[in-house]
């Protein structure tokens, strides 16, 4: 049974190191369970605060016609400076990218996770998503029950592989750029010129998709708002966990499982902190989605 | 009227802008006024009697005339010699009225009488010919005329300036008598200055309103030689003295001209005249000419577009020469107006750097394609964003002045050039590198059929995806509210 809760979610002994009794209530009564590991929130928070960087940085040299990004550019040290910063954090994220995909080999070849590729707790697609989606659209127009989603729901594993795709893709373009003398040894010509448009509207498209799209799926929705902060402090209440996993909530339920997964309520400092976090990351986010798109229809 | 405070450079304005004010004179000595019968007219205007006069200072005053016979200057002595020497003898005879002819002897008596005679028949003439004569009454620089015209003339000034040793009349000449006329013709400078005057005529100025050679050249009574750090003409004055005029926004506007003063006086030849007082730097008269300005729309002018790399080759004859190797020059001598001169990518007046990020739209403003396939390269993107990093602009690999078609085996776009040019930034430049294309253009299928399809492909998925999510939130957002809103309406398996 233990196993299997790590399997989930890696190692399960971070989360538990918060002083007090391993099932405290809130105030309100509510119960807390687990979802995040610190691994995985520290992974976003370095994920997101290099994405931030890489955004603010490559919008400015995207869009290096407009006033703003010449303004932001003279203002933290000329383009000197905003190449300097867009790559720090580009190698920052493929360390972190690297150390992703090392995790992954290892809890695949040498722990031999099964739920790891395949079934419930995995990321990879299934046929339960697309039924999710469809439930979801009837849902939306009001022909059907709103469907119960399991531990990650489709449009979290579209961001998970959005990401994944999207940091091999701008990640090679960009080291292609980066190293453009040494890769045009064995690339063709057009490549040289290829890798430019595809890191750039790959990176759009991350940019508008994770500061509208996920912005508002996973942090903003009527449901959620003003902030989902479960990344950031790595666990939800029992209503959150009903409402969002349902499917896996029962699961668990009808398994005796549930208590498992029971945790301490983070403390107030850790969810203070995380408002403060998330909003910030979304104000940050917000200014440069409207920039980019009214960049983007201007050109 | 002339250049604003803003824009003058600050040691100009004692050569230019402050007049001359030499120590005024002292007020002349009062002579009692003489008894001498009036014999002749010019004797009695000699010895003090005030003449009928319509100058309203002559009205208050009648001593100005014993100024002839006060040590006023050296000047006032030598030329007037024949006149004073005259005065002298007057005198004489006059203070000898008690018996010269005791006093003297009968023999030196006759001498001084003749030699009195001649030399008054000698000074006759001239008497309304020299300056002394006319400087009585007109060196009172504060005289003026009936209708309030100044006519005063400042005597040291005129003295010392290139017009010092004429006459009065030479230029005045319709002055020849006393009593002469209230208006007296206007002074023509072409009488001597003929060939100025005549390029003057057909040139910009020649319906100017003020007079032609004095708004540029000062009081004639003033010039000076042009050699003459002082003068208005000097080299290193010249932008000033025209800036009286072309640094007024209210007449350049008047006279749909560019406001250009202040333009040259902060571009590298007006800092080289006003700052370093370089005689070589080029000022207005060594592009625009001095007497016989044309608009640089009339082919004899030097600012004419197929004469400018004359005109600058003048002074700049190493970039002339590559300049005319180049396409651009070579274009422009076989008559090409399109093609670009020096001023196209300098501009006139206010001499752009060509470092500033500037050149690459002056270079675009003709290359349109060229420049909008540069502005999605990185190179641009770069450039953009400006200061503290070298980055390929045109010039760079295309070089500047002698710029060659990329068929010319020297030009440093020819591909066999390709890894050297390249190579000035990207150390390890190599064949394989070189193939990239600055001026791709993934937008047209023809030229770049790989990228157009690579950048379709990538607009494709983003408005795919885009169009999908956006749709999906926002269904998802109203159903929500639309919830919340019911209390739980449809809320079917929940």
């Amino acid at each position: 049974m233990a196993d299997q809760t790590k399997t989930v979610t890696g190692s399960s002994a971070s989360h538990q190191a918060v002083a007090g009794e391993p099932y405290v209530q809130g105030s309100g009564g509510e119960r807390y369970f687990f979802r995040f590991t610190l691994m995985q929130r520290y992974m976003h928070a370095i994920m997101f605060t290099t994405f931030l960087g890489l955004a603010a940085t490559g919008l400015t040299i995207r869009f290096s016609t407009n006033a703003w990004a010449q303004h932001f550019a003279f203002a933290i040290g000329g383009f000197g400076a905003i190449l300097f910063i867009h790559k720090l954090c580009a190698v920052t994220l493929t360390l972190e990218f690297l150390y992703h995909v090392k995790d992954i080999a290892v809890r695949i070849l040498f722990r031999k996770e099964k739920g790891l590729l395949w079934g419930p707790s995995s990321m990879v697609p299934n046929l339960q998503d697309l039924k999710d989606i469809i439930g979801n659209f009837r849902w939306f127009f009001g022909l059907g029950p709103k469907p119960e989603i399991g531990r990650y729901a489709y449009w979290e594993k579209f961001d998970y592989w959005a990401v994944f795709w999207g940091m091999i893709i701008i990640g090679f373009s960009g080291y292609v750029m980066w190293f453009g003398p040494f890769f045009g040894r064995f690339l063709p010509g057009w490549a040289l010129n290829a890798v430019q448009i595809v890191h750039g509207e790959e990176a759009l498209l991350a940019i508008t998709f994770i500061f509208s799209i996920h912005f508002v799926n996973s942090h903003l929705r009527p449901d959620n708002f003003p902030m989902d902060t479960t990344i950031f402090t790595g666990v939800m209440t029992e209503d959150e966990f009903k409402e969002r996993h349902g499917h896996e909530y029962n699961k668990l339920a009808t398994e005796g499982k549930l208590d498992e997964k029971l945790t301490t309520r983070p403390p107030t400092w850790l969810v203070n902190f995380s408002r403060l976090v998330g909003f910030t990351a979304v104000f940050i986010g917000l200014v440069l989605l409207v920039l980019t798109v009214s960049a983007y229809f201007r050109e | 009227m002339y250049p604003s405070g803003k824009y003058r450079r600050d040691w100009v304005k004692p050569l230019l802008f402050s007049r001359l004010k030499p120590a005024r004179l002292s007020q002349p000595e009062k002579h009692p006024a003489s008894t001498i019968p009036p014999i002749l007219l010019p004797a009695n205007y000699l010895m003090g009697q005030t003449p009928p006069s319509q100058h309203r200072h002559l009205q208050d005053t009648n001593n100005c005339w014993h100024e002839l016979f006060c040590l006023r200057s050296i000047f006032d002595r030598l030329s007037n010699i024949p006149i004073q020497v005259a005065g002298f003898l007057l005198r004489c005879d006059e203070q000898g009225s008690r018996d010269p002819a005791t006093a003297m002897g009968p023999s030196l008596w006759a001498w001084h009488t003749a030699a009195c005679a001649v030399l008054f028949l000698l000074a006759v003439p001239s008497v309304l010919h020299a300056q002394t004569d006319c400087l009585s009454c007109h060196g009172d620089v504060t005289m003026q005329d009936a209708s309030g015209n100044n006519v005063g003339v400042d005597a040291p000034t005129f003295h010392s300036s290139v017009h010092g040793s004429l006459e009065c009349s030479a230029c005045h000449t319709s002055i020849t008598a006393y009593p002469h006329p209230d208006h007296p013709q206007a002074v023509k400078c072409a009488s001597c200055h003929a060939d100025e005057a005549a390029a003057v005529v057909g040139s910009v100025h020649e319906n100017a309103s003020d007079h032609p050679c004095t708004s540029c050249h000062g009081s004639a009574h003033a010039i000076l030689p042009k050699d003459n750090p002082r003068s208005a003409v000097y080299p290193l004055n010249i932008p000033a003295t025209c800036g009286k005029c072309h640094g007024d926004a209210a007449m350049a506007k008047k006279n749909h001209l560019a406001n250009v003063y202040p333009t040259y006086m902060d571009s590298i030849h007006g800092y080289a005249v006003s700052k370093e007082g370089l005689l070589v730097a080029a000022n207005c008269e060594s592009c625009h000419g001095s007497h016989h300005i044309l608009s640089h729309t009339s082919p004899q002018s030097p600012t004419y577009k197929t004469n400018i790399p004359d005109t600058c080759g003048k002074c700049h004859a190493g970039i002339q020469a590559k300049y005319m190797a180049g396409i651009h020059g070579k274009a422009l001598a076989s008559g090409n107006l399109k093609a670009p001169a020096c001023t196209n990518c300098h501009t006139a007046h206010a001499i752009a750097q060509p470092s500033m990020a500037l050149s690459t739209p002056m270079c675009g403003s003709c290359h349109k394609a060229q420049l909008s396939t540069y502005r999605d390269t990185f190179h641009s993107q770069v450039s953009d964003l400006g200061s503290y990093v070298e980055v390929a602009r045109c010039s760079d690999c295309h070089g500047e002045h002698d710029i060659l078609p990329a068929s010319d085996p020297r030009s440093p776009v020819n591909p066999a050039n390709l890894v050297k040019t390249c190579g000035r930034c990207h150390q390890n430049a190599n064949a394989g590198f070189v193939k990239y294309e600055p001026h791709a253009n993934p937008h047209n299928r023809r030229s770049s059929p790989v990228l157009y399809y690579i950048r379709l492909f990538m607009v494709l998925l983003i408005s795919g995806v885009m169009t999908f999510f956006l749709l999906h939130t926002l269904l998802w957002l109203i159903r929500s509210l639309v919830e919340k809103t019911n209390g739980g309406f449809a809320k079917g398996g929940k």
